[in-house]
């Protein structure tokens, strides 16, 4: 099983999908395996991602007495944690801006990714790492409305984490100046949890789940820096009181922006953009 | 169902740090605010620790109490839940505890 996601069997699979190709190309990737985490991927000086730990292997003593009590003090996600800071590093040496799209399955992450995508096209630089269980059907999505994207597929896993998105930061090679999305499992629990590494996170919540879910599921709420209220085309349609959830998110996380979007209209799109941009950074030379 | 991933980072790190060594008992510090169930790491523990050095190991879990201090009225307080909130009504509070998640010590035998 891996030790950093939980999931079980091979672990997860990592597959590129180039934009504008029929095919694409396998990326196993055995999660868990010891791939290098230096070179190819360029964080920086050689060190090892061993690390998080940063703390050395106590050694065993030899078989003097009885038991005794050895103090960690360690955070339990120390390791996914510093990945996680190694990825960012990355991204700010490179120049990318990367993003942890995250919201409960259904909401629609994927739609909302194509529909930014094709708008965009030619206007600024996006690719996507799709997280999912299995298949490869969002990624196909995605590929269609002219984006590069990597799938990782993660077995059992209910998250992404620090690691896979290395490996697929790795893989799709984001150029200086470019966005990355990270469109995380669908799950409200879970991915809530695990720093990636982005720079910033962003819960989409549509209409159609209710206005509950951030009295529901606070954790998910607290870190995020952009609420996106989606498919807002059907608020005549549902029972959803707007400004109770706005008051919802706000008790959660204070800081965070909220947009109000529909992928299928395109209402509020262009202020969704708008936010992108404004966190891009320019080019290097 | 994050807490297997939880639990097995927990043996990950602790096999990390005490190669070889035979752990009879491990002390997790779990805060209200961590977004970690402690039943949950108690549920998973004795499946992730199968065939490890941890194998059949005690598990004690130290759970803290959020706490929080708002920025408006002053106060400290225990918030209700996760929902960080002060009584006075305020959002703008700072979390002074309860967001641990850590091992905080092993028995080695």
């Amino acid at each position: 099983m891996c030790a950093t996601c939980g999931c079980s069997g091979s672990g997860a699979v990592i597959q590129l999908f180039p934009a504008g190709h029929a095919n694409h190309e396998h990326l196993s990737h055995e999660h868990g395996a010891s791939h290098d985490h230096g070179a190819s991927h360029d964080h920086g000086a050689s060190h090892d991602h061993e690390g998080p730990g940063d703390a050395d292997p106590i050694p065993a003593t030899s078989a003097e007495s009885a038991e005794r009590t050895v103090l960690l003090e360690q955070k339990v996600l120390a390791k996914n944690d510093h990945l996680a800071e190694l990825n960012r590093d990355w991204l700010r040496q490179r120049g990318v801006l990367a993003v942890n799209l995250m919201s409960s399955p259904g909401a629609g992450k994927t739609t909302l990714l194509e529909r930014t995508a094709r708008e965009l096209a030619g206007k600024m630089d996006i690719s996507v790492i799709e997280g999912g269980q299995a298949g490869v059907l969002d990624a196909r999505r995605i590929r269609s409305a002219g984006c590069l994207v990597v799938q990782i597929n993660t077995g059992a896993g209910c998250h992404l984490d620090a690691e896979m998105v290395a490996e697929g930061l790795r893989v799709l090679d984001p150029p200086s100046g470019s966005v990355v999305v990270i469109e995380n499992v669908g799950n409200l629990v879970c991915p809530a949890l695990f720093d990636l590494g982005e720079q910033a996170r962003v819960v989409l919540a549509s209409v159609t789940e209710g206005d509950d879910k951030p009295v529901k599921y606070p954790h998910m709420f607290r870190r995020a820096d952009l609420v996106l209220v989606s498919k807002t085309d059907l608020l005549p349609y549902v029972d959803f009181d707007s400004r109770q959830h706005a008051a919802d998110v706000r008790r959660s996380s204070p800081s965070a922006l909220m947009l109000q979007v529909s992928a299928t209209t395109g209402a509020g799109m262009q202020e969704w953009y708008d936010w992108l941009r404004r966190r891009t950074p320019a080019p290097q030379e | 169902m994050h807490e297997l991933a939880i639990t097995e980072s927990v043996v990950d790190a602790v096999t990390r740090r005490l190669p070889g060594a035979r752990i009879t008992c491990v002390r997790l510090e779990i805060g209200a605010l961590s977004g970690v169930v402690a039943d949950s790491v108690r549920f998973c523990f004795d499946l992730v620790t199968e065939g490890t050095n941890l194998e059949g190991a005690r598990l004690e879990i130290t759970e803290t109490a959020g706490r929080c201090h708002c920025r408006v009225c002053g106060v400290d307080f225990e918030p209700d839940g996760a929902i960080t909130l002060c009584p006075c009504g305020s959002i703008e509070i700072k979390v002074l505890a309860g967001q641990e998640l850590k091992i905080a010590s092993v028995q080695v035998a």
